[in-house]
């Protein structure tokens, strides 16, 4: 049996989507189940993903704005719009967050996906299942201002206190928004 | 004595900073420490201060361009970035590396795994006050800089090689160069050992102290050096091989308790191994004829069909991985680096507490966090 399967029997419906892509697996849970389904992940017999690699966050935005902007340009051609269904009702979540697990004993690796929406930005913390998680999640809340419920310690991490924006969403520009020119204490002359 | 409100001493207790500069610190770190006399009751790191953005820039530059930013993550090792980050880009594209290419990225990056031991065995010795070792092991370092300058001209900022392969064969003073210099790199190690393993003042110095037990290793996260001194037989050259690593004969050294003295051991162990690795490479490679392609087939413009990889290799430090996310551009969507010293140095607090001062220090050398892959 591959992991596949095996994933797929132990959580069965609380699957959403499974993509396998170049040898890695993910996985994509409902967000309130995400505690719930790492620690099942953790505890399973013969699967056993006790190791929290990493947590990543992707903020979707300028994906889906890419796909909506492709979507309109073949207008003209009646063909291409008749293929793919127009899609009506709410949009898709913004951010995701990821949690990348592996299992020491076999060496599989698994990636658990969940998806945050803007108007709900928060996300069970699993600082309780692991302690390596502390960081990670404070990352995920700096660069992108998911807050992580029970979480111990939640302050921004690379960026200093008081830091006005979210620097890793798509929305916020390269060369800065000129926050470093607030400093009082770099202006010597 | 009466006690004047404006003294600022809560408790008995006394808060010291040290860093973000400060010459006890490797680079801009800073810990923030409430001692009750020399014995630190809490501690406290905070972190990025050298924080550059290199995943958002990451965003922004195509995916060639990526590659001279990686030098800058781990500056001791530039060359094990940039393997990561090749590599992962590559199982993106889903592309096989000629075997010629795949050797001389196995020797360039254990090249640099040794000079990057010695850089930290070295500064680990000149924080504990001894500065003998540092100078016999920067010799045979600087060497092997050596042939990393006659590679691409660069020392430490190497950006080595390219997405589908290597760009130049192995420099010619390599073939006369290494048959000599494991033998002083041995030496060099052979001496460091006797200087310090069996010191008196070194074995008082490190013996037990931070010790960290592996299922709190494994809990945070360790990976490298720092889990295989707490007893955990995990490297990714043996456990998930890549390249010609199952091929190789070689050993994964491990320690006991887990404290400065274990990982110090066992990185000096590591670069024997190390050594062992590259002549058996190095032996590979000679069977190869001298016109066997460095580069596998690569479109000029990279553009990855949409999908996330995750890739990771055993650089010095312990696992790093490169998260890629592709939209079907000729730019990476997100970029998350995994760096190893990062998920160690979050359990700095739980290593120190109730250790001295003058041990932060040893502590902080011993786990051997780079600022600049820690802020990225």
């Amino acid at each position: 049996m591959g992991l596949k399967e095996k994933v797929q029997d132990l959580l069965g419906n609380d699957i959403l989507d499974i993509v396998e892509y170049r040898g890695d697996l993910t996985i994509e849970v409902p967000k309130s189940k995400n505690v719930k389904i790492l620690k099942a992940l953790k505890e399973a017999e013969g699967l056993q993903f006790d190791f929290l690699v990493d947590i990543v966050g992707v903020d979707n935005s300028a994906l889906y704005e890419k796909k909506k902007a492709k979507k309109k340009k073949p207008k003209g051609d009646e063909e291409a719009e008749e293929k793919e269904p127009v899609e009506e009702g709410p949009p898709p979540p913004r951010f995701e967050v990821i949690y990348l697990l592996l299992a020491l004993s076999t060496n599989e690796r698994l990636r658990v996906k969940i998806r945050v929406s803007e108007d709900d930005l928060e996300v069970d913390s699993i600082t309780g299942l692991w302690r390596g998680a502390n960081w990670p999640e404070r990352e995920v809340y700096d660069m992108f201002g998911i807050r992580f419920k029970g979480h111990p310690n939640l302050k921004r991490l690379l960026m200093w206190e008081g830091f006005p924006a979210h620097p890793l969403r798509k929305d916020y520009p390269l060369e800065g928004q000129g926050e470093q020119r607030d400093f009082d204490d770099c202006r010597f002359f | 004595m009466a006690n004047n409100n404006n003294a600022p001493i809560t408790g008995d207790y006394v808060t010291i900073n040290i860093g973000p500069s400060h010459p006890a610190m490797h680079g801009t770190l800073r810990v923030v420490c409430k001692t009750d006399g020399e014995t630190i009751v809490e501690a406290i790191p905070e972190i990025g201060y050298l924080h550059r953005g290199v995943e958002k820039l990451g965003e922004n530059l195509t995916y060639h361009q990526f590659i001279p930013i990686t030098d800058r993550l781990n500056y001791c090792s530039a060359i094990a970035n940039n393997v990561a980050y090749e590599k992962a880009v590559e199982k993106l594209l889903g592309i096989e590396i000629p075997d010629k290419a795949k050797l001389i990225r196995v020797i360039m990056k254990e090249l640099a795994r040794i000079a990057d031991h010695q850089v930290c065995v070295g500064i680990l010795g000149v924080d504990l006050g001894a500065f003998t070792p540092f100078f016999y092991l920067i010799i045979q370092r600087e060497e092997i800089y050596d042939i990393f300058e006659w590679y691409n001209g660069a020392r430490l900022t190497n950006t080595f090689g390219r997405i589908g392969g290597v760009n130049a064969d192995l420099p010619e003073i390599f073939h006369t160069k290494w048959p000599k210099l494991k033998d002083t790199i041995r030496k060099a190690n052979d001496e460091t050992d006797k200087l310090l393993t069996h010191n008196r003042i070194w074995m008082d110095r490190t013996i037990g102290v931070n010790p960290f037990s592996p299922e709190d290793a494994l809990e945070y996260g360790f990976t490298g050096p720092c889990l295989r001194a707490t007893g955990v037989k995990r490297d990714l050259r043996k456990d998930e091989p890549y390249y010609f690593y199952d091929k190789f004969d070689f050993e994964v050294p491990v320690g006991k308790h887990g404290d400065v003295f274990d990982r110090y051991y066992v990185r000096l162990m590591e670069m024997e191994q190390s050594i062992r690795i590259i002549d058996q490479a190095y032996a590979m490679y000679k069977e190869l004829p001298p016109d066997a392609p460095l580069m596998a087939k690569v479109p000029k413009i990279i553009k990855p069909p949409e999908g996330e990889i995750y890739s990771a290799i055993e650089s010095p430090n312990g696992e790093l991985g490169f998260f890629i996310k592709s939209d079907g551009t000729d730019k990476p969507y997100r970029i998350k680096i995994r760096p190893p010293c990062y998920m160690v140095y979050q359990a700095f607090p739980e290593l120190v507490k109730g250790e001295m001062i003058a041990d932060t220090i040893a502590c902080l050398s011993s786990l051997n966090i780079i600022a600049g892959e820690l802020d990225r």
